[in-house]
């Protein structure tokens, strides 16, 4: 056989075709899951959204930002201008979020690329705390207490009155199932174009840019440009993930909106639980991250205490998280984007 | 007395092999030159003596013990002194500097000392308060062999130090090795210069891909002898 | 006169920012480590001083003299221990080990010493004044300014008059060459973490003694620490000391125009540093 390079793994065919089905299954789930559970895995699914841009940003990139937050708050306050001062539905000014986010990430890029490898993370940190110190200076949005979205908005979302039709369930409950909807909607497209993007160009170049921007430079590809364009992507669909979780929410502040806790934090140690650098950590990381928030959420500071620990010692014993582990025994790759040489022999010294 | 030997001494850079079994020795007060072509597996040599790369603990034994694996630091301290390829001087260290970390940490009783290196090499004296790096190649070599001697090493390794000088400088700084020499310091010159190298040297040992392709006495060795073994029978 | 008031309350405060960044900028300078906990730690050290005066009554100064050797002693086996195991060519390890303790510090100390706001009591110096003709200072920031000055001398001294500093400049050229020099240089880096620690007690005796505290509010030491880092150029002690400065500066002007704009003018007196000095006002000229 002449030496091919392939990226196709057979698990990888199955994952796909395993995958649709979970989407139709994620789909049918409300008529038979309780309220509680569809709030639970809205959360998750959005935390998985954030944890794969992030993912994408310093595993895929380079990029440690620990500055994500900003999109996140952002993408909220921006959702919530287009209800209260433009009266859109609550849904349709989502992508305003998007919108807002992508041009905050504009001259973000501008300062923060300025700086090298460490000093980039507290870099976005501190535009996220620029940006949260000025968006708590809107008044109209309630300032440095915040606001909620208004009733006669949240009342009559587009979609609502059908699903609460086809499910039976009030209004409360059909707009958590909307969100619901539209975070699996976002969750798989996230994954989807995640994967695309690897398995395409960008992957190679990115993958170039990471391990060594002078070679990466030599060879053509333009690291700045690779490094601009991950960054804005991650930013963009930050920012629509930060107008859903508010959808939802429907009571914002600067606080909760721009928290390093809620929307960096957490993602930082679902990606490095999970395993950093694939697409399946995040995944397996979000559902290790729930376990540990359902059985540890009563014991407050505890659970971040613990959390922060056990990220450590996953850095120091299994640095590439446990799906490396897993993926090490087993040989498993759901999500192939790395590419292998095939068909012809290596051999060793001489 | 034999100070330092390697054994079947292999190693290599992730798959790529640089060196097959390679056994050479050095003996008390003796000077040893290796010498062989670019890649030829010398300054892996000198990387796997210091312990910047490491390996099987018996594949080098100083004084009979085995110290393959232990770190550069800790070989350092038994009395196995670098001047490193390319020199290798500290840019935020002064020329005096640059010397008396040399001898900061391992110091034994000898006759290195600030004032002798500058004896040796009285240029070093004027530009004591200079960078170390804002020196020319050639005094920046008088530094890295005058670091390496503060410590009083008992075994000097010389990597590669006529690489890229001009001849003039290159025949200032051979013009030290006999008092260098005769203070006692066995020595390793690693050379891709085999005139100078066989100059100073007591034997000769030839390298070629990772393997000892000669080894021989360096006042008998032949020209021959060294072509084949230094560039293989085809050439 | 408000002004000039206003400028040398900034002046002063920027001593204390400059006691925040030299930990950090020495650790940074030795090993390009960027510790994200540095700022946790300094609430660390000062509830350590605080505990410390409490049970064995002492004087904020004498505690903060026996909790300097306990963290220089914490400093170092977090090197030996964590640090120097994810150090490397790759920045993420360290980074997120480093985050990942910054959460696990704050809510450690959320869990042992409650939310509540703390401060260390200094008895008489924490109001008395002095007064410098045109203004009126108060002996406390006069003090930190001044402290910070002789810790920034104490560092150079170190760096440029000891085998120690001289091993510190060295490993931080070239880590391979100085262990060809005999030097470990995860021993250096180790001293290196540890001599922090002592820098960080004795930010935090001065931050501790000014003002409240509580377990949250390390990652706003830590910002303004590295902000003032990145305005004097990163590896210069000094021009650490210039960018506390211009921190402070900006943080008392903006308050003086609106209290609301302290924190934000700060920030963005680092943003404009950005923009017009990317490398900040006094760059090394190696690196």
């Amino acid at each position: 056989m002449a030496p091919h390079v392939i990226i196709r793994t057979r698990m990888g065919t199955i994952a796909g075709i395993a995958a649709l089905a979970l989407i139709g299954i994620g789909l049918a789930l409300p008529a038979i899951a309780p309220r509680a559970l569809i709030q639970d895995l809205f959360t998750i699914l959005t935390l998985l959204t954030l944890a794969q841009l992030w993912n994408l940003l310093a595993g895929y990139g380079g990029l440690v930002s620990v500055g994500q937050q900003a999109f996140v708050g952002i993408g909220a306050y921006a959702m919530f201008a287009g209800v209260i001062l433009l009266g859109l539905d609550p849904v349709l000014a989502i992508p305003l979020g998007g919108i807002a986010a992508l041009a905050l990430a504009i001259p973000t890029a501008f300062f923060a690329f300025r700086l090298q490898g460490a000093y980039f993370a507290i870099g976005t940190w501190v535009i996220a705390e620029v940006t949260r110190l000025l968006v708590a200076q809107w008044k109209a949005l309630g300032g440095g207490t915040g606001t909620s979205l208004p009733r006669e908005a949240t009342s009559d979302i587009i979609g609502v009155e059908s699903i609460r039709a086809l499910f039976g369930v009030r209004e409360a409950a059909a707009r958590d199932i909307l969100a619901y909807w539209l975070a699996l909607a976002l969750a798989a497209l996230t994954i989807a174009a995640i994967y695309w993007l690897l398995r395409n160009r960008l992957g190679l170049a990115l993958a170039a840019v990471r391990d060594n921007t002078e070679a990466a430079k030599s060879v053509g590809v333009d690291a700045r440009r690779i490094k601009w364009a991950v960054f804005l992507i991650a930013a963009f669909m930050t920012g629509l993930v930060g107008a859903l979780i508010y959808v939802q929410t429907a009571r914002i502040s600067p606080d909760a909106a721009f928290s390093v806790i809620d929307w960096t934090a957490y993602v930082i140690f679902i990606v490095v639980i999970g395993g950093i650098g694939r697409i399946e950590g995040p995944i397996l990381g979000v559902i290790v991250f729930y376990i540990l928030q359902s059985t540890l959420a009563d014991y407050g500071a505890w659970y971040l205490l613990t959390l922060g620990l056990i990220a450590i010692a996953v850095m120091l014993f299994a640095p590439r998280g446990l799906w490396g582990l897993l993926s090490d025994k087993t040989g498993l790759h759901l999500f192939p984007v790395q590419r292998r040489l095939e068909g012809i022999d290596l051999k060793g010294g001489k | 007395m034999i100070l330092l030997e390697t054994k079947g001494l292999t190693a290599s850079y992730g798959q790529f092999r640089a060196l097959f079994g390679v056994d050479v020795s050095l003996s008390a007060g003796e000077t040893v030159a290796i010498i062989g072509a670019n890649s030829a597996g010398k300054s892996t040599l000198l990387r796997s003596i210091t312990g910047v790369l490491r390996n099987d603990p018996s594949m080098v034994l100083h004084r009979g013990e085995a110290i393959g694996a232990l770190p550069p630091e800790i070989v350092m301290q038994r009395g196995i002194a670098m001047v490193p390829e390319g020199r290798k001087l500290f840019p935020s260290l002064s020329v005096e500097e640059n010397l008396k970390i040399g001898g900061q940490v391992r110091r034994a009783i000898g006759p290195w000392n600030l004032e002798a290196i500058y004896d040796l090499f009285p240029i070093l004296r004027e530009k004591r308060n200079v960078p170390g790096t804002a020196l020319s190649g050639g005094q920046q070599q008088m530094v890295a062999i005058g670091r390496a001697l503060m410590s009083n090493p008992e075994v000097l390794l010389c990597d590669e130090i006529s690489l890229g000088l001009a001849p003039v400088v290159i025949r200032d700084i051979y013009a030290a090795m006999p008092r260098i020499k005769a203070s006692g310091a066995a020595i390793i010159v690693v050379e891709q210069d085999i005139g100078r190298a066989l100059s100073v040297a007591d034997r000769v040992y030839c390298m070629m891909e990772g393997r000892v392709t000669l080894s021989a006495p360096a006042a008998t060795v032949s020209r021959d002898a060294i072509h084949t073994a230094y560039f293989g029978d085809a050439a | 006169m408000i002004w000039i008031d206003t400028l040398v309350q900034g002046i002063l405060l920027g001593g204390l920012y400059a006691l925040f960044a030299a930990g950090l900028s020495l650790v940074f300078g030795i090993m390009r480590l960027v510790n994200l906990a540095h700022g946790d730690m300094i609430i660390f050290a000062a509830f350590a001083i605080l505990l410390i005066t409490g049970s064995l009554g002492l004087n904020p100064f004498l505690a903060a003299l026996i909790a300097a050797p306990l963290m220089f002693a914490l400093g170092w086996a977090l090197q030996r221990f964590v640090l120097n195991h994810v150090l490397g060519k790759d920045i993420l390890p360290p980074l997120l080990v480093t985050f990942g303790l910054s959460v696990a510090l704050q809510n450690g100390m959320l869990e042992a010493f409650s939310a509540d706001s703390q401060r260390i009591p200094a008895g008489p110096l924490e109001s008395a004044s002095v007064n410098l003709g045109i203004v009126t200072v108060g002996w406390m920031p006069l003090l930190t300014f001044a402290t910070a000055i002789a810790v920034i001398v104490g560092l150079n001294q170190i760096f440029y008059r000891t085998a120690l500093g001289r091993a510190f400049r060295a490993t931080s050229d070239d880590p391979v060459t100085a262990s060809l020099m005999g030097i470990a240089p995860k021993g250096i880096f180790a001293i290196a973490t540890g001599l922090a620690m002592v820098v960080v007690t004795i930010a935090a005796l001065y931050l501790g003694m000014r003002a409240n505290f509580d377990p949250s509010i390390g990652p706003a030491r830590l910002i303004y620490a590295f902000e003032a880092v990145i305005i004097g150029g990163l590896g210069s002690l000094w021009g650490t000391l210039a960018g506390g400065i211009i921190i402070g500066v900006a943080q008392t002007m903006g308050a003086a125009i609106n209290p609301e704009w302290q924190i934000l003018s700060g920030h963005i007196a680092f943003l404009i540093v950005l923009l017009i000095r990317p490398r900040g006002l006094f760059p090394r000229a190696v690196d």
